[in-house]
């Protein structure tokens, strides 16, 4: 029991040491697309060391709120990221929430990140928490979609669960999952601020919906919520990898499976990790107006995976 | 072509109101034609102007000096067929108060505020009192372009911040207000926009300008032709070439200095050249705009390219200082020229592989198509200028409508659109390097050879000239006037982005707040330009 929870803390470690990572080779594959010369695949660190030794700047009329939310957004991306199987399945904190508590932690960070980005009172700040909330209010209820078609076929809305029944039914082609897949797809690249929704790299801040929230952060505080974003780019590339592919994850317990598992993950997102940038490099950003269509899309493929579900699969 | 067969009906149109011209040269400011008129007529002017179907081109004041009386001189130029006509008055310097032109023109407001801010003319009826050049530093009784102002000025020990410029207000539900610059993320130049919106739906907008004045026409004053045509170079960074070239053009005219054949081709050469540069990095930084970065770095690639070029050729990345009175610096090294041709060659092939990428995709042109529209309508109102206006219909370019050499010699094919959105102007802007690309060639084939500089003639106290050069923003007015020592009275420089800016105002309303990058990218300003 003990060697189950060290083997939990281990993954969760490794998955937020190596969030970074990820970023790091998304960028170095963005900039090969766009025949740039990369920065290394470490810069990332480089740049969390540099904003953690750096002096932390609040403007005068900052509340308590504004010094509290770097630490709430990071510790609940913490916690959805050890719960998340990433490696090995069954997993003691794996039992600890199921996928709606894991949607509902994402939505924790994103409501403080919200009234973070309003607390100082700048144009900029408001605006960028208005398409948060506008975006998020979307997405969520088609990522809750997508991933219950997955737990109606499992039986469960544990998720580790749920990857062990996918596991043990072999590979079958599903439609629902075709269509649920889709729709996370489609959800994840809104969630984690990608284009064509967000621009990460834009400096315009009239165009910014993530950035805008965070501008008046600096130091410490900028490291922390750019790490948990790094994170939460990780969590759902991990989350479509496992889900859908989970072939390849660790369902014995040992320091040797968890290496195995860590390496087959490591694998599958550097993967995923390829299309996003190809995605991002062949696409302009879409209207802001155009993305409540595009998430009402998201939802409308979950949904549909769901009712083929019920129709084809179910019974 | 017989030019000015307009102005005998103009001037019977100004005897039907009872405006009484004084005096006309068709020498003074040649090729334009200058007239004076009583300061009582001036509004009625601009109202003749207007009936005319004349565009208003520029405004400046001047001190006209004097012992007993004091006066000061505003002048006007307006264009009708690719002429330009110049109507100038003079106001005493106790009671300096004009009609304003604004309400014919909405083209003058700012021109007019800036002439009332460093000059003290007064213009009734103006609709917009506030200041607009002058911000805070500047008591409310100092004029600094004024003779008697000292060009040091009278620094106050701190600037006071320019805090209380009562911008428009909406009220109403929902009506929230984005005050954005004047300093921006990204190295861009100062500029305060105060954005009222519902939503993400922009309901206006109102530009302040002004934090990059440099007081280029209060240091002007008094330089040598030489140091004069370095200033204009710095007027705007991306234009230097064109501004320059208007400078010399205007000292040129005024002197009646002949230049030499090579030297004009070689100046053509270089504004080309500038202004493909700029449409290059342009058309790039509108597509990254919408998140489109691969677009920007290719052209950021293409126009590093051909910015090394540039500094084969005349010694500078950005041609600065190659354009001097009576010529041009420095004879290019053969080998610069010879190189030339293949690089248009190379810059053709590339672009067209490029615009090949950018056509196929229908994400690209979601954006661009539709956003930021300008009416031709409100760009004739506004009396927008290069390809701003060329994409919405208006088909005005200097190098076409009114020539001067070198281009006087060949026809410049002036490519217009009418849809006025961004994408519109993307385009044009890329037919415009096309056209450049050609004109460079015959340029190229045909360059004279000879003597490359000719020394300014002797001037004559009060000479004055007037040169307009067609810049990759559009049309460029300078004038100069000259003491008897041949250093320089007045200088005055009329940038596009006068012109220009007031159309971003009109271009985004009901447009989406993050659209915004990408509508004012698609104008391009400059700021530095219009600020002086």
């Amino acid at each position: 029991m003990m060697r189950d929870w060290l083997l939990a803390l281990a993954q969760a470690l490794i998955f937020i040491a190596l969030a970074p990572l990820l970023a790091g080779w998304v960028k170095w594959v963005k900039c090969h697309l766009q025949n740039r010369v990369a920065p290394p695949l470490w810069q990332p660190y480089r740049d969390l060391r540099k904003l953690m030794a750096k002096e932390v700047v609040i403007a005068e009329q900052a509340s308590p709120i504004f010094r509290a939310v770097p630490y709430i957004v990071f510790s609940s991306t913490l916690m959805v990221a050890a719960v998340i199987p990433s490696a090995m399945i069954n997993l003691p904190t794996s039992r600890v929430g199921d996928v709606i508590v894991l949607v509902g932690l994402l939505a924790l960070g994103r409501f403080f990140l919200a009234l973070a980005g309003m607390d100082i009172g700048t144009a900029f700040g408001g605006m960028g928490s208005s398409r948060e909330v506008t975006v998020a209010s979307l997405a969520e209820p088609a990522m809750l979609m997508a991933i219950f078609t997955l737990t109606m076929t499992a039986g469960s809305t544990n998720l580790s669960a749920a990857i062990d029944h996918i596991l043990a039914s072999g590979f079958v082609l599903r439609p629902s999952f075709a269509f649920a897949l889709s729709g996370l797809v489609l959800v994840a690249i809104a969630e984690t601020g990608r284009i064509p929704v967000d621009n990460p790299a834009t400096h315009l801040e009239l165009t910014m919906i993530h950035e805008a929230m965070i501008l008046e952060y600096s130091g410490r505080h900028l490291g922390l919520i750019e790490w948990a974003a790094q994170i939460k780019l990780m969590i759902y590339g991990v989350l479509l990898a496992n889900i859908f592919f989970p072939w390849g994850i660790a369902t014995r317990h040992s320091a040797g499976w968890l290496l195995v598992g860590s390496l087959v993950i490591g694998l599958k997102l550097v993967l995923l990790g390829l299309c996003l940038p190809v995605a991002e490099t062949v696409m302009a950003k879409m209207r802001l107006f155009r993305v409540p269509q595009y998430l009402s899309l998201a939802f409308l493929l979950s949904l549909l995976g769901m009712l083929s579900h019920i129709i084809l699969e179910a019974g | 072509m017989s030019r000015f067969d307009w102005l005998s009906e103009w001037l019977a149109r100004c005897e039907d109101e009872h405006i009484l011209i004084r005096r006309g040269s068709a020498r003074t400011l040649a090729p334009a034609h200058l007239v004076e008129c009583d300061p009582e007529d001036w509004g009625r002017i601009a109202a003749v102007a207007r009936d005319f179907g004349c565009r208003w081109v520029a405004l400046w004041g001047s001190d006209e000096g004097g012992e007993e009386t004091p006066a000061l001189g505003v002048q006007v130029a307006f264009e009708y067929g690719g002429d330009h006509l110049v109507v100038r008055t003079r106001v005493p310097r106790a009671t300096p108060v004009l009609s304003s032109h604004s309400p014919w023109f909405a083209a003058a407001d700012r021109p007019e505020r800036h002439c009332q801010d460093l000059f003290g003319v007064v213009f009734l009826d103006h609709p917009d009192a506030r200041r607009w050049t002058r911000h805070g530093a500047w008591g409310d009784g100092d004029y600094p372009l004024r003779k008697d102002f000292a060009a040091a000025g009278q620094p106050p020990a701190e600037t006071p911040p320019d805090q209380d410029y009562p911008f428009l207000a909406a009220r109403g539900e929902g009506v929230y207000e984005i005050p954005v610059g004047p300093v921006h993320a990204g190295i861009i130049e100062p500029g305060h926009f105060r954005f009222q919106a519902v939503g993400e739906t922009i309901l206006n907008l109102e530009e302040r300008l002004g934090y990059v004045h440099k007081g280029i026409e209060k240091i002007a004053e008094g330089r040598t032709p030489e140091a004069l045509a370095r200033l204009a170079g710095r007027i705007s960074g991306d234009t230097t070439v064109a501004h320059a070239w208007a400078a010399c053009m205007a000292l040129e005219r005024a002197t009646r200095t002949p230049v030499p054949g090579r030297a004009l081709f070689l100046r053509a050469l270089a504004a080309e050249r500038e202004r493909i540069a700029n449409h290059l990095g342009d058309i790039g930084a509108i597509c990254n705009d919408v998140g489109f970065a691969f677009a920007q770095y290719q052209f950021s690639r293409l126009r590093e390219d051909w910015l090394r070029g540039n500094q084969r050729l005349c010694g500078h990345r950005l041609l600065m200082d190659w354009v001097v009175p009576g010529g041009i610096a420095r004879d290019p090294d053969p080998s610069a020229l010879a190189a030339m041709a293949a690089e248009l060659d190379r810059l053709e092939a590339e672009l067209a592989e490029l615009y090949a990428i950018l056509d196929d995709n229908p994400s690209l042109e979601d954006r661009l198509s539709g956003t930021g529209r300008l009416t031709e309508a409100t760009a004739r109102q506004l009396g927008t200028l290069g390809y701003v206006a060329r994409a919405s219909g208006l088909a005005f370019d200097l190098r076409a409508q009114a020539p001067y050499p070198p281009y006087d010699t060949l026809e410049v094919e002036v490519p217009v659109l009418e849809q006025g959105d961004v994408l519109a102007r993307v385009r044009v802007r890329r037919e415009e390097i096309r056209v450049s690309l050609a004109l460079m060639r015959r340029f190229l084939a045909e360059l004279p050879a000879g003597e490359i500089r000719q020394p300014l003639a002797p001037a004559v106290a009060g000479v004055e000239g007037l040169g307009l050069v067609e810049g990759w923003r559009g049309e460029i007015l300078a004038h100069v006037r000259l003491h008897a020592d041949g250093t320089i009275d007045r200088f005055f420089a009329r940038d596009p982005s006068w012109l220009n800016w007031p159309a971003l105002e009109r271009i985004v309303r009901n447009n989406i707040v993050p659209d915004f990058p990408v509508c004012n990218k698609s104008v391009n300003g400059s700021y530095s330009g219009q600020d002086l």
